[in-house]
């Protein structure tokens, strides 16, 4: 053993006893560095007591996906361990959702929580190295990762290889499959497959592809236990989780709530204006949710029969001068853009949907009939892509519709509408590429 | 005893189809078309003795341009 190699006492932590868990003690010094972060954290010991121990905590702890599919994350990690071929582990911090910065903010304020967790995850499906994907265009995070990755070969020569990864800048590029076609060397372009769940392979080897902050939660449940995870959140949705808050607020946030809290006491953590019109949930594939329904709770038991979730933990508040279907326009024109164009459906009907809307909102002669037309071009897409881009702006489109039915109203019967006009616009919508400009790589 | 396949759906890749309508024609009974000229499959299951659209679902495999479509056999109880 190289005398730099730092071995801190075990004894020196307490799991956090709060709902901030993965930013609990960030008033602390330095702690984004690695001999800081082992002040509260310690090194993960090996998982020497068989591989599947890691897998049956996380099973108990009931831990499910923070990428946006809440998908279980014990059952990816049993499936990729019991293939029993070579496989490697993939942190997906690519968050390509605009109005989210959560994974941008745990990798910069918690970078180690992150690669601990997937030095967990490697270990328990015996996977020999992690890649990590960050975005491109987010320099903050790749140097924060960098800098932690720095010093874990300084201080920790001997854990498993981490490879840090550039990914292409898309929407689209972060869906699971195309993040593994990109990490083939080929085209950051989701593929089609048939069956579900699916194991895919980067070589020869089966991936394990986990979202950032599934990840910290994976290593604070093998050091604290899943008893300690179910402390927080309810039942079938334990745990602590991150939102990112924008819109009509004081100023956009990253807020760490257990999961279930009403959204009305999120809304107010958030400091954001307590009587909205809607919400954007789930991200710019999510729903909007009526302000009828802030006393719900937030996690997926609660929202999926309002037809929303907890998605990729995106909360957008747009107050009640706001214009929802202008607002849900600049979105879904946005996502056509993104659109990998592999797909029919996906390449020509985000189009006309983005067209409609417009056309709604401008007012036309025929607006009934462009409204019944929305609706219908909904239903058809739906379901029709290899991945669920397409699904996810029908998703929203109808939930529009429904939401923002007075406003719909207004503008199909040729009122003018006074906020469509206004120039104040509150869901951050990037400004688009132009189609020519948009490179696949 | 095990029950053996008794029904089948078609099943399409998004990616590969260009949209030629080929399946449309072949196969009307399974497949129609959006107004892009895509098809649209729905994912309900056929029984196997439905034999003039088992035979169908094999033209239009055949007669795919892009070889985009192909059969998924199920069973009924499962």
């Amino acid at each position: 053993m190289s005398t730099n190699v730092m071995r801190p006492t075990p004894a020196a932590i307490d799991a956090p006893t709060g709902v901030r868990r993965l930013l609990d003690r960030t008033d602390l010094p330095q702690t984004t560095l690695l001999p800081g972060h082992r002040q509260i954290y310690t090194r993960p010991g090996s998982v020497r007591r068989g591989r599947t121990h890691l897998i049956k905590l996380v099973e108990q702890a009931g831990l499910r996906g923070r990428g946006g599919a809440a998908f279980p994350t014990a059952t990816k990690l049993r499936a990729v361990a019991e293939g029993g071929r070579r496989s490697v582990v993939v942190v997906n911090g690519t968050e390509g959702e605009p109005a989210s910065r959560k994974d941008a903010m745990l990798l910069q304020v918690r970078p180690h929580l992150v690669l601990d967790g997937a030095t967990h995850a490697a270990a328990s499906v015996g996977a020999s190295e992690i890649y990590v994907c960050i975005d491109r265009q987010n320099g903050a995070c790749l140097q924060s990762v960098g800098r932690a990755l720095q010093e874990r070969r300084q201080y920790e020569p001997d854990a498993v290889a981490v490879t840090l990864l550039a990914t292409p800048p898309r929407y689209v590029a972060g869906e699971e499959s195309a993040l593994v076609h990109w990490l083939n060397d080929q085209g950051s372009m989701p593929q089609y497959r048939p069956t579900r769940p699916h194991i895919q392979h980067v070589g020869r080897s089966a991936v394990l592809v986990v979202n950032a902050e599934t990840n910290a939660h994976v290593g604070l449940i093998n050091r604290f236990g899943a008893e300690w995870f179910r402390e927080a959140g309810t039942e079938q949705s334990p745990g602590t989780t991150l939102v990112a808050v924008s819109g009509a607020v004081e100023r956009p946030v990253v807020l760490e709530v257990p999961l279930g809290i009403p959204l009305r006491s999120l809304l107010h953590e958030a400091d954001a204006d307590s009587d909205p019109q809607a919400i954007l949930l789930g991200g710019y594939g999510g729903a909007w949710l009526g302000a009828e329904h802030l006393d719900s709770l937030y996690c997926n038991e609660a929202l999926r029969p309002l037809g929303a979730s907890v998605g990729a933990g995106i909360l957008v508040v747009v107050p009640r001068v706001a214009c929802g279907l202008s607002e849900t326009l600049r979105i879904v024109e946005w996502m056509a853009n993104e659109s990998a164009r592999q797909c029919g459906p996906c390449a020509f009907g985000l189009p006309a949907i983005a067209k409609d809307l417009s056309s709604l909102l401008r007012g036309s002669h025929d607006s009934r009939a462009i409204l019944a037309r929305v609706k219908e071009r909904c239903s058809v897409i739906e379901g029709r892509g290899a991945c669920r881009h397409p699904d996810g702006v029908v998703r929203l489109v109808k939930s529009a519709l429904q939401v923002f039915s007075d406003d719909v109203e207004a503008h199909v019967g040729g009122v003018p509408c006074v906020a469509a006009g206004s120039s104040r616009r509150w869901v951050a919508v990037p400004a688009m590429e132009p189609e020519s400009d948009l490179v696949w790589e | 005893m095990k029950k053996k396949v008794d029904q089948f759906v078609l099943r399409i890749d998004p990616i590969l189809c260009d949209g030629f309508g080929h399946c449309h024609e072949l196969a009307p009974e399974l497949v129609r078309v959006d107004e892009w000229g895509y098809p649209i499959i729905d994912g309900r299951p056929t029984p196997l003795n439905e034999l003039g659209i088992v035979k169908s679902a094999r033209l239009a495999i055949r007669g795919c341009p892009r070889q985009a479509l192909a059969i998924e056999y199920t069973r009924s109880d499962q």
